[in-house]
Order: C-alpha cells, then structure tokens, then sequence
C-alpha cells in the first residue's frame, strides 16, 4: 500500500462511448536512457499502461515488477477465455481473475502479497464500457472516474467537481487531462511523463483500444493548450537557416 | 432414428423434437423430452447414442448453470455454442467420445438476436438460420430452404416447421407420433404445442 501512494498516478474517466486512461511516468533521471524503450507500441508503452486484451486496457500503480506478472496473468486468463469461449472476456470477469490471485497471496503464510493498484478500462456486450479499480487485498470495485496513487486525494476531489453525468469521450480526454496537469508535481506536461489511453468503438462497433505514442500525447497536449508553449517554436528551423 | 428440427425468425428461435424412446424396433416411450433449457434464453436439442445424449446433455446443463452462478451473468448464445463444440471436440479425442448431435438456440440479450448453431458429433458446429438432425433432415431442409423467412412473425415461423413435420409423417417409413416444442425469444423459453 505504501508503494501505491508513491507511485505516479493513473486516472481514468467513464463516459457513455469510451473510457480514458492517463498516467503519470516517475522519471528516474536526466541519464536514463529512454531510447530503447517501445514507447506507445501495440501492447502499450511499457511502463503504466497496458493492453490486457483487444477488449481491456490497464493502468498500474504500485511496484513495476509485481505489476508486469499481473499483466502477463491477465493476458493469460484473457486468452483462456478466447480460448473456451470464443468471445473476449468480460471485463469485470477479468477483474475477478486477477483479485483472486491478488486475494490467494493475503491468505497463505510465506508469501508477500502483490503491491499493486490496477485500473481497467473495458468493453463488453453485457454492460458496454466499464471501469474498474483493485487494489492489492484482492477487493476490486466499478467507477465513473477514479485515480490510484500518488496524490490521489486531490485528483479525487477534482474528479468529483468536474465529472458530469451523459460525459462524452471527449470531455473526458479534456477532464483527464485538466486533473492530470493540476495534480502532477511539473508545470507543463510533456510525453516523457505521461501516458495516455483511449478505449472506444470502431466503425463496426468492436472495442478498439488506442494507447498514444510521445509525438501523439505531445499532440494532444498542445491541442489542449497544455503543452509547453515556446519549445514548439525554438524547434521550427527559420527561413533563413535553410542551407543547400 | 431421433429427428429434430430448428429455425429462426424475428426475434426467436423455434426448436422441435420427437418424443420417441426406442430401442431396437421396439418403442419404449413416446412423452421423452429430448430439449433441455440450458439458460433462461437457451435451448438444446439432443440426439444420437441412447444413454450418450441425456449424460452429455446434463454435463452440458450443469456446467452451464455453474458458470451462471460463478459469474455475474450467463453465456450468451455464440459463447455457450463454443464451449458445447469444445466440450464435444475433447470428448472426440478421448478414449470413448460421446455420439451426441445437437442444435444450440437462444436469444442474445445484450445484442436482441437470435442464434442458432448446428453441432454435430465430430464437432463441427455453424451458425445456421435453420437446422435439422436425423431422418427428418431429408426432407425438411429443402422445405426450410424454400419457405424460411427470418423476418417471420413466430406463427408463419411455426406454420413452416408444421409442414416439415408434415412432410416427414407422409414420406418417412417409420413416423414419431409427436414432438415437443420450444421456442425461445425476449421474455425465455416457453413450449407451444403443434
């Protein structure tokens, strides 16, 4: 638990066509180098936000490595599922799976249990687009906006303020965004501490999940007029630098 | 010697079966009720190996019920379907394989769709709008080809399968006196007489 609330904080938004996810990346320092990192790949950016299934993205809070063996006994159970029953997992069953594992670890001597929160974002048939947060007891509940980690109290009550029921996914977006920008310790965002996660419906109404790489958050930042402001400039050549 | 029919229509499946227990040339009983209600809005048909049907049926049944009461919702349709053919696709390749053939209808209540799914022993199984099993398939799938409508309302869907039934009664050698009915839509599983 003590992990959780040092961790970077994740935050994600309900709203009736889509779920938003955004966490906070803890940069290590100046020296770590980030250039072999998969940044926004297809099964996710590799350090918060994760793909679970087609159907399921997950944001995690807590320490990374437990995190990483949730993630891959999530994959798992959802592919068993596949598997069984050709269908994409429910999202609250996937839930259910991974707080049983946690849950196992609270009851047998021996073994530490895992210091993870999740949050998942999800789309099944049964109750459309969902949202779920377990912390690391095992007990596991559904939201219309929730964070977890460092923080979590402010972003909680900024949540509260500003989430308005019939919310549309883009106003979550911007609702996700403006929390993140006022709960984060830095003045302006950036994607080397942010990421970022959209999970709607594609044109034939199948769940499509969209985890943003850098330039894609940087984009979006900017279109919200959060991003950093004079970088953009210094960036673009002058015409008179042009050389043959 | 089992015939069983299946079709679809606006909003519903209709599945029939005959009510005959035979074993050799002699019939042993004629009120056997070979469609189990899987679900609320779920319905199988069995036939083939006596003794194989009604075990595998009740396997199917239970474990269906199971997943029910572990999980917060039941399968739909298409998701039952797979784990029947998955069920019967093991049992294949087992040391004694279970000779079942079956026809899986239900209503979606999260989509509003019917589904019907033909299966047979070897584990085949494909989402059909209409379907049959046993000797009746003979005769009735060129009715069904020629008269089924999906859009039909559940009396036209119920006057086609009367004329496979009827067909079946004048054209096969040894006729089941009767069948039993189900039809699943919106509101469950009810049985109607034919």
């Amino acid at each position: 638990m003590e992990a959780i609330s040092h961790a970077g904080i994740v935050i994600g938004v309900l709203s009736k066509d889509g779920v938003v996810l955004a966490a906070e990346k803890k940069v290590t320092g100046k020296l770590l180098d980030m250039s072999g990192a998969t940044g926004g790949s297809y099964g996710g950016s590799g350090e918060k936000i994760f793909l679970l299934n087609s159907n399921v993205i997950s944001g995690v809070a807590g320490i990374t490595a437990d995190a990483n063996s949730l993630v891959n006994y999530a994959r798992q159970a959802a592919q068993r599922h596949l598997f069984s029953y050709n269908e994409d997992i429910p999202v609250e069953l996937l839930a259910q799976r991974l707080c049983d594992l946690k849950q196992g670890y609270t009851q047998y001597g021996g073994l530490r249990p895992f210091g993870v929160s999740l949050l998942y974002a999800g789309y099944d048939p049964h109750y459309q687009f969902q949202l779920y947060h377990s912390d690391p007891s095992g007990n596991y509940s559904g939201w219309k906006a929730t964070c977890i980690g460092a923080n979590n109290g402010t972003a909680t009550s900024l949540l509260k303020q500003d989430y308005k029921e019939d919310i549309s996914v883009e106003d979550a977006i911007e609702l996700v965004l403006k929390v993140m920008s006022k709960t984060m310790d830095s003045t302006t965002l950036g994607s080397e501490k942010l990421e970022f996660a959209t999970l709607t419906l594609d044109a034939s109404k199948q769940p499509k999940a969209k985890i943003y790489n850098p330039a894609e958050i940087d984009a979006l930042l900017q279109k919200h007029g959060l991003g950093k402001k004079e970088e953009g400039d210094a960036a673009a050549p002058a015409p008179g630098d042009l050389t043959l | 010697m089992d015939i069983s029919f299946a079709l679809t229509g606006k909003g519903y499946v209709i599945v029939a079966a005959d009510t005959t227990a035979a074993r050799s040339i002699v019939k042993m009983k004629v009120d056997e009720d070979k469609i189990k209600v899987l679900s609320p809005h779920l319905l199988m048909a069995f036939s083939g190996e006596p003794g194989d049907t009604v075990q595998f049926a009740e396997y199917i049944e239970r474990n269906i019920r199971l997943y029910q009461i572990r999980n917060t919702y039941a399968l739909r349709p298409p998701s039952a379907a797979s784990w029947i053919r998955r069920a019967l696709a093991d049992s294949l390749r087992s040391r004694r394989p279970y000779s079942v053939n079956l026809l899986v209808g239900g209503y979606d209540t999260s989509t509003h769709t019917p589904h019907l799914y033909w299966v047979d022993y070897l584990g085949t199984m494909s989402e059909v709008p209409f379907a049959a099993h046993g000797y009746g398939a003979y005769f009735a799938l060129s009715l069904l080809d020629r008269y089924h409508d999906p859009e039909a309302s559940l009396e036209d869907g119920l006057a086609t399968l009367r004329r496979c039934l009827d067909e079946v009664a004048k054209r096969l050698v040894v006729t089941p006196e009767k069948y039993k009915v189900k039809v699943v839509d919106k509101d469950g599983v009810r049985e109607v007489e034919i």
